[in-house]
């Protein structure tokens, strides 16, 4: 048997963003494993999420490379020179990476069901049936299943972020990005949610999550990055840097939210 | 002692509030001084013989005059139609990246809602003038089929262009301001499910923009009914023309303006009624529940009398 070596899910190199004339970020450099786990986190404008839209392209990154699955996102290489992809061509790597937004972003003129089916029946060309299937089975697997016919508006806050989560998984990606999923919750909501992301990452899925809730970091997260103003100041096992920061700005951010 | 406790005194249970009703004396005022008002001028309609009602009733529903008003609503709703898919893809080229549609589409609204529809409706019935023949064939090379400007463009054909031309240039900026009242996260959820732009356009942007175009929708639609009256300038014959046709014959112009207009108002009525339909269906996911329908009220009304 052949010890194939497989590429990192997730690998950036020097990556730099701006917005204008204020650079966000300043030459990250990560690695994702596949199935892991990995936590972010930062004061706020540190360019976390920034970074994490990187990843599927919803934001262009101006300089460094950015790839998943061994594949650069949003560009080809030919030799030396970049050649930027089609539409189509993006929008074909964005299937594998799914995104759970902060504001869950749910369409509001349709049902969780809907919601879930609508991207594996246009996107995919899936079959109605099996995807309606697919989508039944996520909303029993996020405790909705009763819920498949209420639309957004008449669902809490966590029954929602649970739907886009389900929204996201119907796509069967490789890769989940969540965005502070937690963050525009009521507190005892928050719960619910990082229940089934807990779930998720017990059923191997390789999750990058930018986060405020240190408890899932230390015990879901198997690495968590701290940055800051537009770098990685520190990386390392959840446990002893939440323990033991060794830099003075990840001592002083943990201090404040401990 | 708690703050609950303190405010929990023994004893004293406050009940049902029973409170005098303020007075409101202007409203009184107000109901006599309209109700004078209104009983004059019902007075002056139904005793001024110049309303001459027999005369309107009569005409009200003879050929000329329903045949007018069967024109006047398609070419409402043929113009509107025109007017909506050509706005819509004016609205989105002038949302694209690419500069050059952004240009055109801007150009086009600034030419057509900057001049009066009056005058492109009648360019557009003497273009015949300014160009006798329309040939298809390579640009400024040989032509491969010619056409007579006349026979391409008959009157109905003019004044539809003239219509429907002109309301795409209003339909595209209502249009506009519905798709840029869509959250920008929902383009961005869609893209990251691996949605193009055109699918998310399709799906996601624009029916959710419909709940903020319906209502201006109508706004046009109704403008539209009565707009269709300038065809007269191409000359197509419509209700308003038919109607004073009449009233010049008969030396009565007036009571047919009048009919006309009681015309007017009954279509405006219906496409009322309709567009309140229209905006029931596109509020759905947007409000908890659904307001009732006029009929659903009327029969939760019975239902609870009779329980009574």
């Amino acid at each position: 048997m052949s010890t194939e070596v497989r590429p990192p899910m997730v690998t950036a190199e020097q990556v730099e963003k701006w917005f204008g004339r204020t650079q966000v970020l300043k030459g990250i450099d990560l690695e994702v494993a596949e199935k892991e786990v990995c936590c972010i986190i930062g004061p706020s404008g540190s360019g976390k999420s920034t970074f994490l839209r990187c990843i599927n392209h919803l934001e262009v990154v101006d300089a460094g490379r950015l790839s998943v699955a061994g594949e650069l996102i949003g560009y080809r290489q030919r030799g030396d020179k970049l050649h930027e992809m089609r539409e189509r061509e993006v929008a074909r790597q964005r299937q594998d990476i799914g995104m759970v937004f902060q504001r869950f972003n749910l369409f509001p003129h349709m049902t969780a069901m809907q919601n879930i089916m609508e991207a594996p029946v246009r996107v995919k060309g899936e079959n109605r049936a099996v995807a309606q299937e697919r989508a039944q089975r996520l909303l029993d697997r996020v405790g909705l299943g009763e819920r498949a016919d209420a639309y957004p508006s008449q669902l809490s806050g966590g029954q929602q972020q649970r739907v886009a989560i389900a929204r996201a998984l119907a796509m069967e990606p490789r890769l989940m990005l969540f965005d502070e999923p937690t963050s525009a919750l009521d507190p005892e909501l928050v719960g619910d949610v990082l229940d089934v992301m807990r779930q998720l990452a017990e059923d191997g899925m390789t999750m990058i999550v930018v986060t405020h809730e240190m408890g899932f970091a230390r015990e879901v997260g198997d690495s968590l990055v701290f940055m800051d103003d537009g770098v990685v100041v520190e990386a390392g096992a959840p446990r002893e840097m939440l323990a033991a920061p060794r830099h003075v700005r990840t001592k002083a951010f943990l201090s404040k939210v401990l | 002692m708690s703050s609950v406790e303190r405010a929990r005194r023994p004893g004293s249970r406050p009940g049902a509030v029973k409170a005098v009703p303020v007075r409101h004396p202007g409203r009184w005022v107000a109901i006599v001084v309209i109700g004078v008002l209104v009983a004059m001028a019902v007075n002056s309609v139904v005793t001024n013989p110049s309303w001459d009602w027999p005369f309107q009733l009569e005409n009200a529903f003879s050929t000329p005059v329903l045949q007018g008003v069967a024109t006047t609503l398609w070419l409402t709703v043929v113009a509107m139609l025109m007017g909506l898919v050509l706005g819509v893809i004016l609205a989105v080229m002038r949302l694209s990246p690419n500069p050059v549609l952004t240009g055109a589409a801007w150009f086009y609204i600034w030419l057509f809602r900057g001049t009066p529809v009056y005058v492109q409706l009648i360019i557009w019935a003497t273009i015949g003038a300014l160009y006798k023949q329309v040939s298809l064939g390579i640009p400024f090379g040989e032509a491969f089929v010619t056409f007579d400007t006349r026979t391409l463009i008959p009157n109905v054909v003019a004044a539809l262009l003239g219509l429907g031309l002109n309301e795409a240039a209003y339909m595209a900026e209502i249009v506009r301001a519905g798709i840029l009242s869509v959250d920008e996260g929902q383009t961005e959820a869609a893209s990251a499910l691996g949605m193009s732009r055109l699918l998310t356009l399709r799906r996601i942007v624009l029916p959710q923009a419909m709940r903020v175009v319906v209502p201006p929708t109508g706004n046009e639609t109704i403008s539209m009914l009565k707009t269709t009256s300038l065809v007269v300038a191409v000359p197509y014959y419509e209700l308003l023309f038919n109607a004073q046709a009449i009233g010049t014959r008969t030396f009565r112009p007036f009571p047919m303006l009048i009919m006309a207009s009681l015309w007017y108002l009954a279509m405006t009525s219906v496409l009322m009624i309709g567009q309140y339909y229209i905006e029931r269906h596109y509020a759905k996911g947007s409000v908890r529940t659904l307001p009732l329908t006029p009929v659903q009220r009327l029969r939760q009304r019975f239902t609870r009398s009779e329980l009574r």
